[in-house]
């Protein structure tokens, strides 16, 4: 990459020109436990020789990169065969990323309908789109769409969504406009949802399986949402749904989520990708892109961008929704990640989540302190309740070479010994019993 | 060019014909030239209540699509259903087959103040001009 030094004075100008009197002013807006304190501290001049080594062996302090991870939290540990790399960096997809010349990115355009197609049948859906940059974004996209369909604008939310989801939600739309209803034993409350929809509830969000692993009820809730008259919005994980009814299929109106677990590594948290897929009544009111098939006029088969007479480029203020792109390479990954797998492997793969996961559960259940916190089935992952802090319990993976789980405590201190442990295909029977040692030993037993 | 006498017109390119109390609502030859061919019309429900000048549904062509205005306020008491299956009665027949909405009209003094057709023949002039 390019990069183009800015003397003392070249930036005072600019600085002067937008009327800010200090370049730290514009970081204000950044919360500050996120800002260096200070530059990196190089000593120098060093030649590149020297400049390597050092920030080599910084970068080498990283243990997370090299530890087995049974961390979650919609960010997912799974196997990416090598093709999945090999494929996606070819020269064929390597076109503007914009596709709107047809004629010229055909590859691009047809790994999207492939895309499309692919999310559509896992999630039981008859239309998805091009992709989104998130899950947390797709949510709330699903939440406009839900509000713009139903001309209503209070946006209930189900138990336990992702907190961070929750926070995207509360900083697109007016706070006051969430409504977010308290989990029963970990699970959506029907009782209580069905007191929070009325009248004005534009739609009801749940996330399967939801923030704490475990599996919803999504009929139960469809039906919640139906007879409210609002929209049933499933956030779901993909790799989940080879196992699961599609929830289409059961009266979603929308399936949207995180997609980084095909074909993208965790990658201390991103790029991720967002899905978005709907029921064909709705198909009009999609943000975003949309890539459908037809013919030219020779009478061959190929793909173009369609429905973009709703988006920026031409409706202006009046669009859609503010995306109007998509995630073209995550997207292109997932799909060589799928086709790679098939119908049978996505399932195996989500068959040897719940047995992996299960076992360290069974584990850890026999280590004196420790206990499932939760009763219902669980997928992928599950909360654990700790004898100690499960901030400890995290601090004693390093010894054993793994990431122990999340320490739940970062989102609420009431939940500080409670520890969310993710288990995917990729962990071997050895990684899971070092895990469990781990355990032990932060609990203090022997 | 020539508009119909029939109907009265709004500066947004939509008509309105009032006929036995009712409203019926569409769009002229005019802005189905320029929309082009027309893929979609999005309308409100039956029942919905729609206010003068204010937007109440979409109209979609192959590269552009434009808000549709009400002539006039009133309640909706008929789709033209026939659009679902063939919007291009929009271009074919703009101020016959290709109606919109039926609306029983709240405010008969609004439909007065609407253009006459030699009036928006003008007005389209003067948007060439």
């Amino acid at each position: 990459m390019s990069f183009v030094g800015l003397t003392r004075d070249e930036e005072q100008r600019m600085l002067k020109e937008i009327g800010v009197g200090r370049f730290e002013d514009l970081l204000t807006a950044i919360p500050r436990e996120v800002l260096l304190e200070h530059p990196p501290r190089i000593p120098g001049p060093l030649s590149e020789i020297e400049l390597r080594r050092l920030l080599g062996g910084w970068a080498r302090e990283n243990h997370a990169a090299e530890s087995a991870s049974f961390q979650g939290g919609g960010v997912y540990d799974h196997w990416i065969p090598a093709a999945v790399d090999a494929l996606a960096s070819r020269a064929e997809f390597v076109t503007a990323y914009t596709p709107y010349q047809p004629e010229v990115a055909q590859g691009t355009l047809t790994a999207i309908f492939e895309f499309q197609s692919m999310m559509a049948e896992l999630t039981g859906c008859d239309v998805a789109n091009a992709s989104m940059y998130d899950g947390a974004t797709a949510t709330i996209e699903a939440a406009l769409l839900a509000r713009r369909q139903t001309g209503r604008k209070r946006v209930v939310v189900a138990g336990m969504v992702h907190p961070h989801t929750l926070a995207v939600l509360r900083t697109y739309l007016d706070p006051a406009d969430v409504a977010h209803v308290g989990d029963a034993a970990g699970l959506a409350s029907p009782a209580d949802l069905k007191a929070a929809l009325g009248p004005g509830a534009a739609c009801l969000i749940y996330q399967q399986p939801n923030f704490f692993g475990l599996i919803e009820n999504p009929a139960a809730l469809h039906a919640l949402a139906h007879e409210a008259g609002a929209l049933a919005i499933a956030v779901c994980d993909p790799i989940a749904l080879a196992l699961l009814e599609p929830p289409g299929r059961t009266g979603a109106d929308l399936v949207v989520g995180e997609a980084q677990c095909l074909g993208s590594p965790m990658s201390f948290g991103g790029p991720l990708l967002g899905y978005f897929a709907a029921r064909q009544s709705l198909l009009r009111g999609l943000p975003g892109r949309l890539v459908a098939e037809t013919v030219d006029r020779q009478g061959r088969r190929g793909f173009v961008l369609t429905l973009q007479t709703r988006e920026q480029h031409i409706r202006r203020e009046k669009a859609t929704s503010n995306i109007c792109t998509n995630q073209g390479l995550m997207a292109l990954r997932a799909t060589i990640h799928m086709g790679l797998l098939g119908r049978l492997g996505m399932r195996e793969v989500a068959e040897l989540c719940v047995q992996k996961s299960h076992h360290a559960a069974r584990l850890a259940g026999e280590i004196p302190g420790y206990a499932v916190a939760f009763a219902a089935p669980f997928f992928r992952e599950f909360v654990l309740r700790c004898p100690v802090a499960a901030r400890d319990v995290v601090a004693a993976g390093l010894e054993f070479g793994v990431s122990p789980g999340i320490n739940l405590g970062r989102f609420r201190p009431d939940w500080k010994d409670l520890l969310l442990v993710a288990v995917t295909e990729l962990r071997g029977a050895d990684e899971i019993d070092r895990w469990a040692a781990a355990l032990r030993k932060a609990g203090g037993a022997r | 060019m020539g508009f119909p006498d029939d109907v009265r017109y709004t500066a947004e390119h939509e008509w309105a014909r009032l006929e036995k109390g009712s409203v019926t609502i569409g769009v002229t030859s005019y802005a189905a030239d320029q929309l082009g061919d027309v893929v979609f019309v999005e309308m409100p429900e039956v029942g919905a209540r729609l206010e003068a000048l204010k937007a109440f549904g979409v109209i979609e062509a192959v590269k552009t699509v434009s808000d549709l205005f009400a002539p006039v306020s009133g309640e909706v008491i008929e789709q033209n259903g026939a659009l679902a299956d063939n919007p291009a009665l929009v271009n074919q027949d703009p101020f016959g087959e290709g109606w919109i909405v039926r609306l029983r009209p709240s405010d008969p003094a609004e439909y007065a103040k609407l253009m006459s057709n030699v009036d928006y023949e003008k007005h389209v002039e003067e948007q060439h001009a």
